[in-house]
């Protein structure tokens, strides 16, 4: 296991920092990824209609394969695209 | 507390094959306890040698010499001998027919736990490094580069991982200590110790020599004058540029001839980057959050050179800060990019200066005045022209403002088909293009080329914004 010692101020967590939860969508782009997982869909449409219900403009992204990670073209698609991304698991 | 013998040695030592059979003597009659530093199985004739290859118990004695003998009481040290000496030996045992058939003296070898990187990694398992800061654990996946990128340490470039070794290393560079503050650095304020200093100098790629060089330069940028947060905060291009002069500058092998504001010298690289990285790191300033630069400019990743003393016939910049040729400084401006000054027909300094002065009146707009400090890089070859006229420095900079007092009425809004300039009202005075202290003249570059330039300063130089600032390197 690699130490490293803080350059920083130290004044955020060591650990790596998750973005920050918007207090709000308006505004917002929200991105769905169907990782094709059988049945994935299922709980993704009804996440679907519910953001655009609340006025969420909605992208639909699909992975080829829930076994490989996402293709590098997807992921630059995606990040381009939409501010905020739900990922998908389901059987 | 009943006494005992401890001894330390290592086979690769002569000194310890020589005293291996009064080891083994000793060890017989119970009164000697024997730690090997490197090979169990020595010395051969004792049955009891305690495996001290991990070093631990060595390191904990502060052995420095092997053969050394101990006595202690309990746990206590009371006395110890290094090296063979026959008669202190036999004295310090109470055997007096001790060895009596080996030479009578011989010096004793380097014990292993103090040769420099062993007791670096002792002292890390030791926890005894000093360094405070706190340790960021990797995963066992992790890749150490992408690592520090997810962790927003890098200025885009790659970075050296900074293990405790690396820092430790680092820190022996200065004889200040690792806790001592140099301030709060801009703009978050995070305190900045000599220790956070030589941590982003690690990330930066410096050699420990350098951090001598970080350190100052730190301070300058740090100073309150130098207005670092304003520098950082600025829509404007510009960043701190470093001039390093002094007998520090060939002890370290910067550069101040051909391409000396270019790329491929690793002190000129990596102390202007560890700067950057400190201010990245340790104030938390990030391009797009408090830097708020349109364009920035590619000094904002390392910026920092040396000035050619040797080959120039001026008195330094560091003299114009009030410092003798024998002291190494380092001068912090804040500036951007180069803007260069091209003429190759100048042979006598008035038609040198007329130039000079065209391109100082073209900074940032002709039409703004005053525009910035600037700081002048006269190449070699404009220099000789200077050299061979006898003109001082001081010369050359008194011309130069004569040249750069411009009409109001040149400068008035509008005029020349430029919408940029001052107010009507104005357009009787004259007006200085610089400040005045506010040119700053180095010399630099390779000896072919007659190609100067201009590195302009911020429009906020100044008190109000940032004045150079320039700091002993100790």
């Amino acid at each position: 296991m690699t130490i490293l010692v803080d350059p920083t101020g130290e004044t955020a967590s060591v650990n790596r920092q998750r973005p920050e939860r918007p207090p709000a969508l308006n505004g917002l782009s929200v991105g769905i990824l169907d990782i094709s997982k059988a049945r994935g869909n299922v709980f993704l449409d009804r996440l679907d209609e519910r953001f655009v219900a609340a006025g969420v403009k909605v992208n639909r992204y699909r992975k080829p394969t829930f076994a490989r990670p996402a293709p590098t073209e997807l992921r630059q698609q995606i990040a381009t695209e939409v501010d905020l991304l739900v990922e998908g698991l389901a059987d | 507390m009943p006494e005992q013998l401890i001894a330390f040695v290592k086979r690769d030592c002569p000194t310890c094959e020589l005293v291996a059979p009064v080891l083994a003597q000793l060890a017989g009659s119970g009164e000697l306890t024997v730690y090997t530093q490197d090979d169990p199985a020595f010395p051969a004739d004792i049955a009891t040698v305690i495996d001290d290859t991990r070093l631990d118990e060595s390191h904990r004695r502060g052995i420095e010499i092997v053969p050394t003998v101990l006595r202690v009481s309990g746990d206590a040290e009371q006395a110890r001998i290094v090296g063979w000496d026959k008669s202190e030996w036999q004295s310090f045992t109470g055997v007096a027919d001790l060895g009596t058939d080996l030479i009578d003296w011989k010096a004793g070898c380097g014990a292993i736990n103090v040769e420099p990187a062993v007791l670096e990694q002792l002292k890390i398992r030791f926890g005894e490094t000093g360094i405070e800061s706190r340790r960021v654990e990797l995963g066992t996946a992790e890749d150490e580069i992408e690592a520090m990128y997810e962790r927003d340490w890098s200025d885009g470039l790659p970075l050296v991982p900074p293990t405790e070794v690396r820092v430790l290393r680092m820190l022996q560079g200065t004889a200040r200590d690792p806790q001592e503050s140099l301030g709060k650095c801009p703009p978050n304020m995070g305190e900045l110790t000599v220790e956070k200093v030589a941590v982003n100098a690690v990330l930066a790629g410096c050699k420990p020599e350098y951090l001598p060089v970080v350190l100052a330069a730190a301070e300058a940028v740090l100073d309150d004058a130098f207005g670092m947060h304003g520098v950082l905060a600025t829509t404007m291009y510009v960043s701190p540029v470093l001039v390093v002069n002094g007998p520090i500058r060939n002890r370290i092998g910067m550069n101040s001839g051909v391409n000396a504001l270019g790329q491929g010298n690793r002190a000129n690289a990596t102390i202007g980057r560890a700067v950057q990285l400190i201010i990245r790191n340790v104030g938390g300033g990030k391009p797009g959050e408090v830097d708020r630069a349109n364009l920035g400019n590619p000094g904002k990743y390392t910026y920092c050179f040396a000035e050619d003393e040797e080959g120039s016939c001026w008195s330094p910049l560091s003299a114009d800060f009030g410092f003798d040729g024998g002291e190494s400084t380092v001068t912090a401006f804040t500036g951007y990019g180069l803007q260069g000054i091209v003429d190759q027909k100048a042979r006598d300094p008035e038609s040198l200066c007329q130039t000079f002065a065209a391109a100082l009146r073209s900074m940032s707009n002709p039409k703004i005045v005053p525009a910035g400090d600037a700081m002048l890089v006269v190449c070699p070859e404009h220099e000789r022209v200077f050299r061979d006229a006898g003109w001082s420095k001081q010369q050359l900079s008194e011309r130069l403002y004569e040249l750069i007092q411009i009409p109001g009425a040149e400068l008035v809004a509008g005029v020349g088909g430029i919408a940029e300039g001052i107010p009507e009202s104005m357009a009787d005075g004259t007006y200085s293009k610089i400040r005045p202290g506010g040119l700053l003249i180095v010399r630099a570059g390779g000896g072919a080329g007659m190609f100067s330039g201009i590195i302009g300063g911020w429009l906020a130089s100044g008190p109000v914004g940032s004045v150079p600032v320039t700091r002993q390197i100790k």
